[in-house]
């Protein structure tokens, strides 16, 4: 097998189209990737043909739904090397998965004086839950440094991640640098501690492979509008037995057992966290577009990538007075950067004019850009269906804009 | 380069952006008030000595886009020396250039007509108006950072 990047880009709708009366050049994937035909069908076919509410009715269409429903928790399930399927609890997305284990596991397990210790390069979805937990319990959040590369200092780690560490959060791949971190060996100093491993992986399922089991992580966050699939839709996987342990958090239909006035008995893992009609045609669209990556040649895609990104970042320091945010040697999807006496926003709208979309402002990683003493960065970030022609496109714009701007 | 962009980002817009008139901190000020914009980060001060209800000196600090510094740097050129609620009456009417509304009179727009190119660009309407928004929460005394969202 082998990757033909045309072949794929034509399965991509939206990618086909003008604005300003120029072709598309989408460089925004990290923002949320565009979706193959494949995943748009499925959503649309499940309003057409199997509309029904799950794990309710007796009837065909419910079976029929609920059937597909939980097909699509197994490939999520199999797409993360998780052992079973009931460790995958369908959720709206990454800050959600997030915020329900810092939630009921943090809830239920950190107590004052214990601590939570996060990297400094995490997205707001993974800082903000963390705090509110400190606030809410008294404990205390620590950050896990990191080099002017973006590389995660994991001697630093080894210093801060101690006995009283609880719980160590990281994300799987940096949105704002393009960082792929040692999670794997994260995850075993904080096992050495006792404490439990938490990855964002909302940035690196489209592009890195994700092994759960592999990587021995106990809870993962992920988002389907990151990898082909719709928004509104994402999972978190828990190891069963601290999935088991936790208290459920929102409580509504589906995740009981039984319910008196008296007393609620709860449903098992994953019911029990999955309160209230689930996303099901998001999930079933989630399930196609995790196939459609699996009917790919893996490796040659994840090559084609890294040749993008090379190209990408070679070109990009032709320019004269730009620097990029981000040169961890583990890195992939993302061109993060600054250009001397250029404001980002200003080359946002002016690329936008020549059909380039890009994202513009500090990513919702405002630590990151207080690390780098810059109020933002320009982003272009890539999916398996950009080109070393989008590359040319982008540095053409840049050009330009730099003319209007300098 | 399209017409649009062209309007954008003209002569007076570069120029007050790549070298911005009033821009510092002004010692014993009487009024100050940050604006910020959570969306991108640009973030300015705004420094006023009101005196007698006329805005006698105004200083603006901080990093924000082209739109956003030229916007600030014109502001102060054209409050400086108004009574307060003549350049309050200012802000409404570049409010309304800038949004595309209909002009609600007033004092004379001068060169922030320059700005009118900002209604073709609707994501670009806080940036124009943040460091306003600032100076409109100074004279109020808002002690709490203004933002845009």
């Amino acid at each position: 097998m082998n990757f033909d990047v045309e072949r794929e880009r034509a399965r991509f709708p939206a990618l086909h189209q003008q604005v300003w009366n120029k072709p598309l050049t989408w460089l925004d994937s990290a923002a949320t990737t565009q979706k193959p035909d494949v995943v748009i069908d499925a959503e649309a076919a499940f309003y057409r043909e199997d509309n029904a509410n799950v794990h309710r009715g007796v009837h065909a269409l419910s079976a029929r739904a609920t059937q597909k429903f939980e097909a699509g928790r197994d490939k999520i399930a199999k797409f993360l090397g998780a052992a079973e399927s009931r460790e995958i609890v369908l959720l709206r997305g990454t800050t959600e998965a997030v915020n329900l284990v810092a939630n009921t596991w943090g809830t239920a397990n950190v107590k004052a004086g214990d601590e939570i210790a996060i990297s400094g390069m995490e997205h707001h979805s993974n800082i903000v839950p963390w705090q509110m937990l400190c606030q809410r319990t008294g404990a205390t959040l620590r950050v896990l440094p990191y080099d002017d590369r973006g590389v995660l200092d994991l001697d630093a780690a080894r210093t801060i991640i101690g006995p009283k560490t609880k719980l160590v959060g990281c994300v799987h791949v940096s949105n704002a640098l393009g960082t792929v971190n040692p999670v794997r060996d994260l995850a075993a100093l904080a096992h050495a501690q006792g404490a439990v491993m938490l990855v964002d992986g909302a940035q690196a399922t489209a592009h890195v492979p994700v092994d759960v089991v592999g990587m021995d992580i106990d809870f993962y966050a992920m988002s389907g509008h990151k990898v082909y699939a719709p928004t509104g839709i994402g999972a978190l996987y828990g190891k069963a037995k601290l999935l088991e342990a936790m208290p459920p958090w929102q409580g509504g239909g589906d995740m009981i057992r039984s319910v008196t006035f008296e007393k609620t008995l709860y449903a098992a893992i994953p019911a029990k966290f999955e309160a209230g009609t689930p996303n099901v045609a998001g999930v079933i669209a989630l399930g196609v577009a995790l196939d459609y990556l699996g009917s790919l040649d893996r490796e040659a895609m994840y090559a084609h990538e890294d040749d993008v990104l090379a190209y990408g970042t070679e070109r990009l320091l032709e320019i004269p007075g730009l620097r990029m945010v981000g040169t961890a040697p583990q890195k992939v999807g993302v061109l993060s950067f600054v250009i001397d006496g250029v404001h980002p926003h200003d080359l946002g709208t002016i690329l936008d004019r020549h059909g380039i979309a890009i994202r513009t402002g500090h990513h919702c990683a405002q630590p990151v850009m207080a690390h780098f003493k810059i109020p933002a960065t320009a982003r272009a970030s890539l999916g398996l269906y950009n080109t070393r022609a989008d590359i040319d496109r982008l540095i053409d714009g840049l050009l330009a804009a730099i003319k209007v701007l300098r | 380069m399209s017409e649009e962009l062209d309007d954008l980002y003209q002569q007076v817009i570069m120029d007050h952006s790549k070298s911005p008139r009033n821009f510092g901190k002004i010692e014993g000020f009487t009024h100050h008030a940050e604006g910020y914009n959570p969306l991108c980060g640009d973030h300015f001060g705004v420094d006023l000595i009101l005196k007698d209800g006329v805005v006698v000196d105004v200083k603006f600090n901080g990093a924000g886009c082209a739109i956003s510094t030229s916007s600030a740097s014109l502001m102060t050129e054209a409050v400086r020396g108004r009574p307060t609620a003549e350049a309050e009456a200012l802000f409404e009417r570049m409010h309304a250039l800038v949004t595309d509304r209909p002009d609600p009179g007033g004092p004379d727009l001068g060169k922030l007509e320059a700005f009118a190119g900002v209604r073709n660009f609707p994501m670009r309407v806080k940036c124009a108006t943040l460091a306003w928004h600032a100076f409109h929460a100074a004279l109020n005394g808002a002690a709490e950072p203004v933002s845009t969202e």
